[in-house]
């Protein structure tokens, strides 16, 4: 029964482009879908170790610059008098090395900033976000600066002298995305039920009992933040092959609080949330658009909104539909109410 | 040499008021255990009050900076009371989600009160500099250097001399037994953000004249004040404040003598730098958070 709703959403999925024929609606769905990819990995730090990165844009910015830097390649001097010549590279090895620099930063702040606990990673992810930033746009032998990297070169796919994928059109970018967002979501749904999975649920839990029953707490969490920033790097790789360009906006904040917002309103800890509040937020300001409302109300709107959640819903949308949902199922004659959901629920 | 005496100088001033965004954070972080996201909008909401009251209403340059403070006092009480106030015992990530909203629609609204354009506020100074054999510095920065310290001296004297004060000191060390001791703790936490707000809507109130104002502004100003507070040890107030001219002596020396483009990322390797050799902070006082 689960398995064939499952197949049956897959198939919906996979269907859109034959017979959506708008293509601003197709790439509206594209870019979502490469933020909910984003903040599934969120979710993974958020939602099953309770570690807030509030720099996540940083590592999707990093696979985004890396990916795109291999790919075009680059005549830079990485450190003084040392000058780096990198021929252009296939555009599938680029996007490795992207999720690659990526996985290794978030090695790197993790090992920092979990020497202690509390407020310190998400202070250090927050100015590593923005140092990020700084280096875009100041280093402009390498990165062009505000210039931004321009005709980046779309994925291409195939057997040299067989058959060749390029992935420059939108039906093929759509499918390239799915393709990806399926696969990190069977890789967080095989991580969170593993072993590495339990601890980290356990540790969010009770991190000293976690600790007491052998959980090498720094290490998972460690383990975490690199898969985390690594599938970040990834979606940021998907979206400078796609949009075909990058500059040091991708770094803005705004869009690691939309990951956030995305994960609590969805549901963190759950493997839909991200999904759900994905869907809501990614095509939310599209709506708002329509509606003639100006952006920065768009962002009141959505500062309110997380606010409201927090208060509300605090589990998030996704677990509160479930216990309204089992509790309307439980008792069909009582009328059951829409209210909070059980704490059972919620995980 | 002249060089790195003008550079020490500037930082002394620009020191002065990075400590009063450190004190406020850290002020706010020791007594509420609140991740303070909304410090930066704070301190942005001074300088833009200040913009308001002296080239809207052309208040008097004296009177709009206590204006401004006074209204970021306010505006720290109201998030204080209506946002945290039912937070309390909740934990430390709920309030700071509850932050970061309350930063992201302040910061628009600005942003659509005022838009984006970045924008200047004229002072009453004289425009030639105060020459002081090899250095020089502008009478506005000697200003604000002077305010600055009034307003630290100001709260060293509020949280170790008054009563108030003294509530303060009791919550931070142990909430339960200061209020069985009689302490109001909802008023202590009002007072406290309040305190914290209005110190940051000062720094807001006193920069804004000497760079300019935009709604960003606050972001970076967040970001320095977590690197003060770091580096000081979270709820230290000496460290908070000599936290803040460490942080303006490495700035003004990195851009100086390395790079300008990197200045603003002297925050983070501060923050790397202590994390790796003393995580505790400087001068920490309690146990660790967490």
């Amino acid at each position: 029964m689960k398995r064939g709703a499952t197949i049956a959403w897959l198939a919906f999925l996979f269907s859109v482009p034959l017979w959506m024929g708008d293509l601003y609606v197709l790439h509206v769905l594209i870019v979502t879908g490469i933020f909910i990819i984003a903040a599934m990995s969120l979710n993974l730090l958020l939602g099953y170790t309770g570690q807030l990165s509030l720099g996540h844009v940083a590592f999707f910015g990093i696979g985004a610059y890396v990916s795109s830097l291999v790919a075009l390649g680059f005549e830079a001097h990485l450190l003084p008098g040392w000058l780096v010549r990198l021929e252009p590279k296939p555009v599938w090895l680029a996007m490795l090395c992207g999720i690659v620099f990526a996985g290794l930063s978030g090695w790197v702040i993790g090992k920092v900033s979990f020497k202690v606990r509390g407020a310190y990673f998400v202070i250090v992810t927050v100015s590593f976000a923005e140092v990020v930033r700084l280096v875009a746009l100041n280093w402009v032998e390498l990165t062009q600066g505000p210039m931004a990297l321009n005709n980046i070169p779309p994925l291409r796919l195939g057997i040299p002298g067989l058959f060749e994928l390029s992935f420059l059109r939108k039906p093929a970018n759509y499918y390239l995305v799915l393709v990806v967002a399926v696969v990190s979501y069977m890789l967080i749904r095989r991580l969170v039920n593993s072993r590495a999975g339990r601890a980290m649920i356990a540790l969010r839990e009770n991190e000293p009992l976690a600790n007491s029953v052998g959980v090498d707490v720094t290490r998972v969490l460690v383990l975490a933040t690199m898969i985390s920033a690594a599938m970040a790097g990834a979606a940021g790789a998907l979206y400078a092959h796609y949009v075909r360009i990058v500059d040091p906006d991708v770094f803005l904040f705004i869009y690691t609080v939309t990951m956030v917002i995305m994960v609590i309103a969805g549901g963190k800890g759950t493997l839909a949330g991200p999904i759900v509040g994905g869907l809501i937020f990614g095509l939310l300001p599209e709506v708002l658009r329509a509606l003639q409302i100006a952006p920065e109300v768009q962002w009141v709107v959505y500062g309110v909104l997380m606010i409201l959640v927090v208060y509300f819903l605090p589990d998030g949308i996704v677990p509160a539909a479930r216990g309204w949902w089992q509790r309307r199922r439980e008792a069909p004659a009582a009328g059951a109410a829409p209210g909070s959901p059980t704490p059972e629920a919620a995980r | 040499m002249d060089q790195l005496l003008q550079h020490g100088l500037n930082a002394l001033i620009l020191g002065g008021t990075y400590a009063l965004l450190g004190i406020g954070l850290t002020l706010i972080f020791g007594i509420m255990r609140v991740v303070n996201f909304t410090h930066g909008e704070l301190y942005s909401f001074g300088a833009y009050m200040m913009f308001m009251w002296v080239m809207f209403a052309g208040v008097n340059f004296f009177l709009a900076l206590v204006l401004a403070v006074v209204l970021g006092v306010a505006l720290g009480a109201a998030i204080e009371f209506l946002l945290l106030r039912r937070l309390r015992g909740a934990d430390i990530d709920t309030t700071m989600l509850v932050m970061i909203g309350a930063w992201i629609a302040l910061q628009n609204a600005e942003q659509f009160a005022w838009s984006g354009v970045a924008k200047s506020i004229d002072n009453p100074f004289p425009s030639s500099p105060l020459v002081l054999g090899p250095v020089s510095v502008s009478w506005n920065r000697l200003f604000v250097f002077v305010v600055a310290l009034v307003l630290i001296a100001g709260s060293y004297a509020l949280i170790n001399r008054t009563r108030l004060g003294k509530a303060m000191r009791a919550t931070f060390q142990d909430r339960e037994t200061a209020s069985l001791m009689g302490v109001e703790i909802g008023f202590i936490h009002t007072a406290t953000f309040a305190l914290g707000s209005g110190l940051a809507a000062a720094a807001g109130a006193l920069l804004g004249p000497v760079f300019v104002v935009y709604p960003t502004m606050g972001d970076l100003a967040s970001l320095k004040a977590f690197a003060i507070v770091i580096l000081g040890g979270l709820g230290s107030i000496p460290g908070a404040t000599i936290g803040g001219f460490i942080l303006a002596f490495m700035e003004e020396l990195g851009a100086g003598y390395v790079s300008s483009g990197f200045r603003d990322g002297m925050g983070f390797l501060l923050i790397i730098l202590i994390l790796l050799v003393k995580p505790t902070g400087l001068f920490a006082q309690k146990e660790r958070i967490g």
